[in-house]
């Protein structure tokens, strides 16, 4: 059965090196078909009755995954060469078309035909890697054809000419994809296919003229020219609100080139890494007055995305406003032109179809013209089928080619998205996984020696009104002693989502469930978030357990860990609790435990403020929604009350003592969470502000900044708070790490002034905190530590992920906001007040306390450079010479609002 | 890096996650020496020689005069790595080697049968493409029988599995050494991290592979003996 094979190959590694590898051909490998009789296999994902079995080449798979991901079509045989040279060329394409291979739903095969005896090739001499390849897959048709005989119609999929015509010669049945999807009649699936780009020039030319575009340099002339000095690499950053200008940050020349124009940009993208000349100096000098305006629409939106550093250019706000004020002083930012492209970042992009109207031949080919819902990206230019079912709906469209003669890139359409976000439901594999329901408390759950009885204890739980997935509880007992016994209860999500389950494996995807206003995007299926782990109220739940044995100073005296069953008597509301604690009246136990509990959070909250904690703001909106239209009826400011402190201090303590007793048992593979100090760069703008109505602010350290926040007062009340809404701008995100990756002084969580800090107390909704749940479980050994944690590098990819997700979650939620507070004034234009929170050239920034909004406010039309107003930058304030009339920082105005 | 392909169930050779690589071995391959053998694991290639039972030549090495002195010495050629380089004899490695290989040797051969005598056994790798540890302790039995030297059991090796390209991605490499009849390992070596049910099952197949090998040298030795027996026939 085993033959062996030593085959030579040169790898380049530094150098030349000559790799023998040991190569084992097999006669064991089964075909895969379920019509064959001869392999005699157990699994065979192609079917029986299959019109034809398809062995696709490398190029189908790297350009028609879209269609290849398609249920339409199926039995497809991927051979391993192709795969390997799939993996090669494009990761993202490799691991889509992986998928589908252990997709059970999809009848894929993978044919080790590089192990089979019969379908190894040598290479000859002479034959390039890319011709013995192209040979092996009609090696390997030829094959299937013969093993499985007349019956069954094996057909190779290429669009290699002469591949085609060899495989012809050599008997073998072959087609192109477009000839084949034809063949099968289904009109939908063409627009699928991507169209070689040769016919549609033409067509092009009479659409536009405009011969703007260069020819990118050749790449030999390109590394050529980087190793010179006269081009320069960078990846190239689309101003987000302006999407003519771009920026790549250079590391040859230390500073950022600004690139003007689409021309310019010569058809790059953002993100991708390209390759700039710069442009002569006399040029540079025309080119900035034009950036001051841009500048300002750059800043126009800012409440968008109001932190991220990573889109919005690294400038220094002083170049830019000398630059407005003083608009003949010679630039120095260089600004240059794109040369070539070095790697293409090419994404599906999500957006919708200009509005046209249909055309009259209807049923034949349409051209449409794609515009993303990311500014930054230009228009696509796509051909369909079925124009009248894309119009109006959010689709998702890859790019293909970007030809020099044409003024829009050309892609295909993916996916049809019916509502704005795309909230797959689980799959049944996932919700296989789910214990059977109606779930009740097993006795093996109670005679589990790792599992703690508190059914007895007085477990309570506080969260915001209408709370379904509830996972955490406190109880607050009087010892003898009297001291405390503070137990903080969390869902026992880890009792339900195994490692290694599909389930698990979708909920490390998604990271976190979304909040939306009105609606929640779950990472886990609802049975489990809303009654299998929410902790509710007189039901019995499992819980992790965090108990500690405080003093009446807030002194824990010890803390332990434990597997739980509760049974909470009471799940009430933040206003509920508060109301409870504020009515003396009431003495009863419950109550009590509340008032006990809020005593110690206090005194723990004054001593963390006293370590440096910083109380910063935000402001967050509460929107009344109506249920019929969905439409927001109501917005105010979400209120922050002394009981939603409280429940905030335990869970602090909770997640900290957890991430001490993880990293004691597991230095290099706990999952932690850090926040980074901010930089003086970041700081900068919050500086500038308060310095500008004589308030100084010490940032040397978190307390110090926390106590100069705390004495920023003045007889304004909106005041501190402005100022620390301010402030939490300027704070770096807090990231998920793994504790192996990074020294121990790194672990500091700036906000919190804590040294260590991890999540544990929302696993219904977090994954880190699974994740976490896990560890702590391994901790208290009972519970085996996951493969995963074994692997540095694929808990850092974890730990990368939950970061994105986390990201990607918030930014959703605020476009949610956003979205609601516009059609909310929509309907209702209204006068109200505003602050000042920054001056610009020809206007200011104003921000709405009411509804945590910003917005920008211009004083001259749009599109005039601002000459009638002088920005004094010291004081922040913008004045009219000659007028009585200034803006400063800070200041309160009266606006109008409404819809444009 | 995955070592089994997920979609195909095979390695990266093309073996199955089992499998053990390819053997080969013979015996009398230099003729000066007592016993020598060649061994191959896949393409690693080890050869071996054995000298005595001899005089002890440096008495002062002798421990006690009871029983048979064991000397060991590996050495890797020079031309038996991809690139070419000159290694230096008694380096770290090499003389971790020598002791781990003399010492499993030892506790196969009945040293009290051959007093006041010294039994040298030379292991040179001619091709290093991982387990070569494995591979010398395995060439070194072969030679010991082959000179006729008297042992307890067939001592052999095999480290689970892992082929170079799989070594030097830093998966784990658990080395064996096993008396098959006896049912004793006699060496043991993991050079990383484990979890220990895991090491378990690592254990189990290396311990399988050491039986396979077992069979096989039996069998290469029981065909060389025909071969001396249809010699003399003549």
């Amino acid at each position: 059965m085993l033959q062996s094979k030593t085959f030579v190959k040169k790898t380049r590694a530094g150098r030349v090196q000559k790799v023998v590898r040991e190569h084992y051909l097999r006669d064991d490998i089964s075909c895969g078909a379920a019509s064959c009789s001869t392999c005699g296999a157990v699994e065979h994902p192609l079917s029986a009755d299959a019109a034809a079995i398809l062995v696709v080449d490398t190029n189908v798979v790297l350009h028609q995954i879209d269609l290849l991901e398609n249920p339409a079509i199926d039995d497809i045989v991927l051979l391993s060469v192709v795969l390997d040279e799939v993996k090669n060329k494009n990761l993202a394409v490799f691991n889509r078309i992986k998928a589908l291979c252990s997709n059970k739903a999809r009848r894929f095969f993978v044919f080790t035909n590089e192990h089979h005896r019969d379908t190894y090739v040598k290479e000859m001499v002479g034959e390039s890697p890319n011709d013995r390849n192209d040979r092996a897959i009609r090696v390997a048709t030829r094959w299937y054809q013969s093993h499985l005989g007349e019956n069954v119609k094996v057909l190779l999929i290429t669009n290699d000419r002469d591949n085609k015509r060899k495989a012809i010669e050599e008997g073998i049945n072959a087609e192109t994809v477009e000839s084949y999807v034809r063949s099968l009649a289904q009109p939908g699936l063409l627009d699928l296919v991507v169209v070689s780009t040769s016919g549609d020039v033409t067509m092009e030319d009479v659409e536009d003229l405009r011969p703007s575009k260069k020819k990118h340099k050749p790449m030999s002339e390109i590394t050529a020219g980087l190793r010179c000095g006269i081009y320069h690499q960078g990846k190239l950053r689309v101003n987000r609100y302006n999407p003519f200008e771009a920026y790549v940050g250079s590391e040859s020349i230390g500073d950022e080139i600004v690139i003007h124009g689409r021309s310019n940009m010569n058809r790059a993208f953002d993100g991708d890494i390209v390759a700039v000349e710069l442009l002569p100096q006399d040029q540079w000098h025309e080119s900035k007055s034009f950036i001051a305006d841009d500048d300002e629409d750059d800043e126009e939106d800012v409440h968008l995305a109001p932190n991220s550093a990573d889109d919005a250019p690294r400038k220094a706000n002083p170049t830019q406003s000398t630059a407005a004020s003083s608009a003949d002083s010679v630039s120095s930012r260089p600004v240059g032109r794109v040369v070539g492209i070095i790697k293409r970042n090419w994404n599906s992009y999500c957006g919708s179809l200009e509005p046209m109207p249909m055309p009259a031949g209807s049923g034949g080919v349409a051209h449409a013209l794609f515009v993303s819902k990311d500014r930054r990206i230009p228009k696509i230019r796509i051909q369909t089928r079925q124009l009248g079912n894309l119009l109006d709906k959010r689709i998702i469209v890859a790019v293909d080619s970007w030809d020099v003669l044409s003024r829009y890139p050309s892609g295909h359409y993916v996916v049809l998205i019916e509502n704005d976000i795309n909230t797959r439901p689980f799959s049944t594999q996932v919700l296989a996984c789910l214990p059977p329901l109606p779930w009740t408390l097993s006795p093996e759950d109670l005679a589990n020696p790792n599992r703690q009885d508190l059914r007895h204890v007085r477990v309570f739980s506080v969260d915001p009104p209408g709370c379904r997935d509830i996972d955490d509880a406190l109880h607050c007992t009087p010892l003898p002693n009297g001291n405390f016994e503070v137990g903080v209860h969390i869902a026992d999500v880890t009792n339900f989502v195994h490692p290694g389950t599909p389930l698990d494996e979708e909920a490390s995807q998604r990271g976190t469930s979304v909040y939306l206003v009105g609606q929640r995007i779950d990472m886990l299926p609802k049975p489990l978030t809303e009654d299998v782990c929410s902790l509710r109220a007189d039901v019995e739940r499992l819980a992790f357990s965090v108990i500690w044995e405080m003093t009446p100073h807030a002194d824990i005296i010890s803390t332990r860990y434990t597997k739980s069953v509760i049974k909470s008597c009471a799940a009430m509301s933040y206003v509920e609790a508060q109301a409870r604690m504020d009515d003396s009246r009431l003495v009863d136990p419950l109550t009590v435990d509340l008032r006990n509990l809020n005593s110690l959070a206090k005194i723990m909250r004054h001593r963390r403020c006293e370590r440096g904690a910083l109380t910063l703001a935000s402001a967050e909106v509460k929107f009344e929604i109506d249920s019929e239209t969905h439409d927001p009826l109501d917005i105010g400011i979400y209120q922050i009350r002394e009981a939603n402190q409280m429940i905030e201090e335990f869970m602090l303590a909770a997640n900290i003592s957890v991430a001490e007793k993880i990293l004691k048992h597991f230095p290099l593979c706990s999952l932690l969470r850090r926040h980074p100090s901010p930089t003086k760069e970041m700081l900068e703008p919050l500086l500038r502000t308060a310095s500008s109505v004589g308030l100084n602010l010490d940032v040397s350290s978190s307390k110090a900044l926390a106590e100069s926040l705390d004495n920023a007062k003045n007889d304004d009340p909106y005041f501190n708070k402005l100022i620390r809404i301010l402030a939490t701008r300027c704070m770096t995100q807090a990231v998920y790490f793994c504790s192996g990756d990074l020294t121990f002084s790194e672990y500091y969580h700036y906000g919190l002034a804590a040294s260590l800090y991890t999540h544990f107390t929302s696993p219904i909704r977090r994954y880190a905190d699974v994740i976490v749940h896990r560890l702590l479980a391994a901790a208290l050994e009972i519970a085996k530590l996951p493969p995963l944690f074994q692997d540095g590098p694929q808990l850092t990819g974890v730990a990368d992920n939950l970061n994105y997700r986390h990201r990607n979650a918030q930014m959703a939620s605020r476009a949610s906001v956003e979205l609601h507070t516009l059609i909310y004034f929509r309907t209702r234009p209204m006068d109200t007040e505003a602050r000042i929170v920054k001056i610009k050239a020809n206007g200011f920034i104003v921000f709405v306390p009411k509804f945590g909004i910003e917005g920008p406010i211009y004083l001259t039309p749009k599109g005039d450079k601002g000459g009638d107003w002088v920005v004094d930058e010291v004081h922040q304030r913008v004045t009219k010479p000659g007028t009585n009339v200034s803006y400063a920082v800070l200041q309160t105005v009266m606006i109008h609002m409404e819809k444009r | 890096m995955e070592y089994v392909n997920p979609l195909t169930g095979f390695r990266v050779d093309g073996r199955r996650p089992n499998e053990m690589r390819q053997l080969k071995g013979e015996v009398g391959v230099v003729a000066r020496a007592d016993g020598s053998a060649l061994f191959e694991m896949g393409n690693t290639r080890v050869i071996a020689a054995v000298y005595g039972p001899r005089e002890v030549q440096n008495k002062g090495q002798q421990v006690n005069s009871k029983d048979a002195l064991v000397r060991c010495e590996y050495r890797m050629a020079d031309f038996s790595t991809g690139d070419r380089r000159r290694k230096p004899k008694g380096d770290r490695r090499s003389t971790e080697i020598s002791l781990v290989i003399r010492q499993t040797m030892e506790a196969s051969i009945l040293t009290h049968l051959m007093p006041r005598s010294q039994i040298d056994i030379f292991v040179q790798v001619l091709q290093a493409d991982g387990g070569t540890r494995a591979a010398c302790i395995n060439a070194a039995t072969l030679a010991l029988a082959d000179a006729g030297i008297p042992m307890r059991d067939i001592v052999t090796s095999c480290s689970a599995d892992l082929n170079y390209i799989e070594d030097s991605a830093g998966g784990p490499d658990v080395t064996v050494g096993f008396l098959t009849k006896m049912d004793k390992v006699t060496l043991l070596q993991m050079d990383a991290k484990l979890p220990m049910d895991t090491f378990e099952t690592v254990m189990d197949l290396a311990i399988e592979g050491c039986k396979a090998i077992a069979n096989y040298i039996r069998e290469v030795l029981l065909e060389n003996t025909k071969r001396l027996e249809c010699q003399r026939d003549h």
